[in-house]
């Protein structure tokens, strides 16, 4: 049998290609903000992040020192600087802002007040004055200058200590464990009665769940947060882990039931014939035999909560203390539109976690999505 | 055969009956109390005690109660059933009669926390959500139905019905659509996995993180500057004017679709892969014989064998569809006509703070899931 994508060098060609492309398209964009986030402040607003590896055309408004500390050189005043702080290359140069390009790097320009100004490529001026100068406002130099790519980390320090990302990464972090791991328990024992034990009602309990896994979240808001109130929960932790505990359930127990009723029936039997309770055959072999379900829907959950904002903003304050990282994102989101070193390094922040996650766990994410949908559900 | 049925032998046996699933249920309930309050009674007590302790650092008190909470579980589970045990020991002369007994009672006490947080989480709001929708404002005034009248007349509300159905139509097929083509390219190359991660990354993304990229990627300069969003340079690079993306009244609504559909295609891609490695050879070696090409074989012999998981994929996007909100709120917050049902609704409790309104339209939002729910439900029944 020959393959039919081997005899055809053209589709093996176009095959990859088009793969290749559509992994390009779904890269590009995080990629971008990745490297957005490193670059320079001030490159940023002015360039595109594709650009970020050649030299960049930017027009730089500077002043000269002020003239009253030139110094006598030969019958002249002169006064000698740089431009520059920290390096480029000058392209053109003017002395007002009108003609700001006017003169080559190396060339001569007359000032207003009789003088001449030089500017070099490298970004040193000399400016010679014919009689004592005085004055404190230094001349003002315009320079457009290609400047060498500059990546930095300082976006992220920004972002960390002063916008409140670091908070906002704890906070995450502590809405996120105990929400991820509470509901791992509680289903794994339901999915055990509803896969093993016998009781009446259980095909309509069962029917209930897979019900309650598309219900709307939007539903809940209003009536919790009411009861909330009620019994003075209010906006804590406590009432946020309850509530993710609570939506995540339906999955959980799917998952886990789906799983643990496809587990060998000879297994479980032989263990009763032992004498061994349902508790005990929970504990000692359904729990361990588990593990692969129970990490899939641990992902699950660590995605969703970690990832969450609807939840978040309802049953959290917004306060230092309890905003996590995708309510801050949206924060910065409105206050700092156009800031895009802030917006991407926060970003970036937010979305690093889950991603290692995503990549150390794909296994067991893909096993779970699989059970989740191919079952039916 | 009436009379029978009330003659008085029958009918101590149905009082037998009612009475002893009574006493189980009541049992049932005063072990369920008795373990949960036990075990979160000693977490508390042990919480209290290290808090006095250790410093004041929210994350390690968020350590901490993971541990305690998950000790309090299985401190629940474990005491219920020692309790049950000593009640009806497994052992002794009525070894049998306890045996049935506690087996009566051991899945509920298994079942108890998760059917208590269900109830409180998700049953209880459906019915409270109802009978708030004909409530006023402060969710406590019997208003009727004028909710639903407000709802009908309202033209924010008719904005994002046909925002919500655009997204419904578009966002489903073109996620499935593009899982499908990415599947079937990335099962043919050699490095398909390595693909399918980076495809499927998107999905660890929030939408409020995806939210940010894509802004970034709409962003716009004025005619003129250079452009630092992608699209916009791509777009003057071909010679056009760039616009700012975002606020172009009914297509920004494609613009945002573009980022659920960019999250999407990963899951589809994912499952739809696995179903075609499912299906078997044979089909597709018959298909070689006959001298199929390649898209042939995709479009009339593979593609029809995995119509049921293309289903499956279909409606699960939808549902997420029906809650999308993160996205809208980030970019436009529902401005130039891009409102969606679930950001209108979040609209109407936090800012227009109308509990009543609020509940409306969220009952619209699961009205909406509704077909999805009874179909997802006879599906799962067929195969218990």
């Amino acid at each position: 049998m020959e393959s039919a994508v081997g005899s055809r060098p053209a589709l093996w060609w176009a095959v990859n290609l088009s793969a290749l492309l559509l992994v390009v398209i779904w890269t590009l964009p995080t990629f971008g903000i990745l490297v957005s986030s490193f670059r320079d402040a001030d490159q940023l607003a002015v360039s595109g992040w594709w650009t970020a590896l050649v030299q960049s055309e930017r027009n730089i408004i500077t002043r000269a020192q002020p003239p009253v500390e030139a110094v006598e050189e030969n019958g002249a005043w002169v006064l000698r600087g740089n431009v520059f702080e920290d390096g480029g290359e000058v392209r053109a140069f003017g002395v007002s802002s009108r003609a700001p390009t006017d003169f080559q790097p190396g060339e001569t320009a007359e000032l207003r007040r009789d003088g001449t100004v030089r500017i070099e490529a490298d970004g040193s001026y000399e400016i010679v004055y014919s009689q004592q100068p005085d004055g404190k406002r230094g001349q003002r130099l315009f320079v457009t200058s290609l400047e060498n790519p500059k990546f930095t980390t300082e976006n992220y320090e920004t972002v960390l200590f002063s916008q409140g990302l670091g908070q906002s990464f704890i906070n995450t972090l502590t809405v996120t464990i105990p929400a991820t791991v509470i509901p791992i328990l509680i289903a794994a024992y339901a999915a055990y009665a509803l896969a093993w034990m016998q009781f009446p009602g259980r095909a309509l309990l069962l029917a209930t769940i897979v019900g309650l896994l598309v219900v709307p979240l939007q539903m809940s808001l209003i009536p919790l947060l009411r009861l909330y109130t009620d019994i003075g929960i209010g906006k804590s932790f406590i009432g946020i882990w309850l509530a993710h505990t609570g939506f995540g359930l339906p999955l959980a127990i799917y998952l886990l039931r789906n799983y643990i009723a496809g587990l060998p029936r000879e297994i479980i039997e032989s263990a009763r014939v032992d004498g061994a309770s349902d508790f005990d055959i929970f504990r000692k072999i359904i729990l361990p035999l588990s593990f692969p379900a129970l990490a899939s829907f641990a992902i699950f959950q660590f995605l969703w909560v970690w990832n969450d904002l609807l939840v978040a903003t309802v049953f959290l304050g917004n306060n230092e203390e309890q905003l996590v990282l995708t309510g801050r994102l949206r924060e910065l989101l409105g206050s700092f539109g156009g800031d895009w070193e802030i917006l991407t390094a926060s970003a970036f922040i937010a979305i690093f976690v889950p991603i290692l996650v995503f990549f150390a766990m794909q296994r067991y994410l893909v096993r779970g999505l699989l059970a989740g949908s191919v079952k039916g559900g | 055969m009436a009379l029978a049925d009330t003659h008085p032998s029958s009918s101590t046996a149905a009082d037998w009956n009612v009475g002893s699933i009574l006493l189980t249920a009541a049992l049932t309930v005063i072990i369920m109390v008795a373990g949960l309050a036990f075990s979160v009674a000693v977490a508390v007590v042990v919480y209290m005690a290290l808090e006095l302790i250790l410093p004041d650092i929210t994350l390690l008190n968020a350590v901490l109660v993971m541990v305690l909470g998950v000790a309090a579980c299985f401190g629940y589970f474990w005491g219920t059933n020692q309790l049950l045990d000593r009640i009806y020991p497994p052992r002794g002369d009525n070894i049998a009669a306890n045996l049935i007994k506690a087996n009566a009672i051991r899945p509920w006490l298994f079942l108890g926390p998760a059917v208590v947080i269900l109830g409180i989480y998700l049953v209880y709001p459906v019915i409270n959500s109802i009978v708030l929708s004909f409530m006023g404002p402060d969710g406590d005034t019997w208003i009727g139905a004028s909710n639903y009248s407000w709802l009908a007349g309202d033209a924010a509300f008719r904005e994002s019905m046909r925002n919500n159905i655009l997204w419904l139509v578009v966002v489903p097929a073109a996620a499935t659509f593009f899982g499908l083509v990415a599947a079937a390219l990335t099962d043919r190359i050699a490095w398909g996995n390595f693909a399918k991660s980076l495809i499927f990354m998107p999905m660890a993304i929030s939408f409020v993180g995806a939210s940010v990229i894509w802004k970034f990627i709409y962003d716009f300069r004025a005619e003129g500057s250079d452009q630092i969003g992608l699209l916009n340079a791509v777009v003057t690079a071909f010679g056009a004017e760039p616009q700012a993306w975002i606020t172009v009244i009914f297509w920004n609504n494609f613009f945002l679709m573009v980022i659920l559909i960019w999250i999407q295609t990963g899951f589809a891609m994912v499952i739809l892969s696995a179903a075609l490695r499912g299906i078997p050879e044979e089909t597709v070696e018959a298909a070689i014989i006959d001298g199929a090409s390649p898209f042939q074989i995709f479009m009339r012999i593979k593609v029809p064998q995995i119509w049921g998981t293309i289903a499956v994929v279909w409606t699960t996007i939808t549902i997420l569809v029906l809650k999308v909100f993160d996205i809208v709120l980030a970019m436009t917050n529902g401005q130039w006509g891009s409102q969606v049902l679930a950001n209108y609704m979040f609209d109407w409790m936090f800012r227009g703070l109308d509990f009543g309104r609020a509940s409306t339209i969220a009952l619209v939002i699961m009205a909406m899931v509704l077909p999805i729910m009874v179909w997802n439900i006879r599906e799962a029944r067929k195969d218990m």
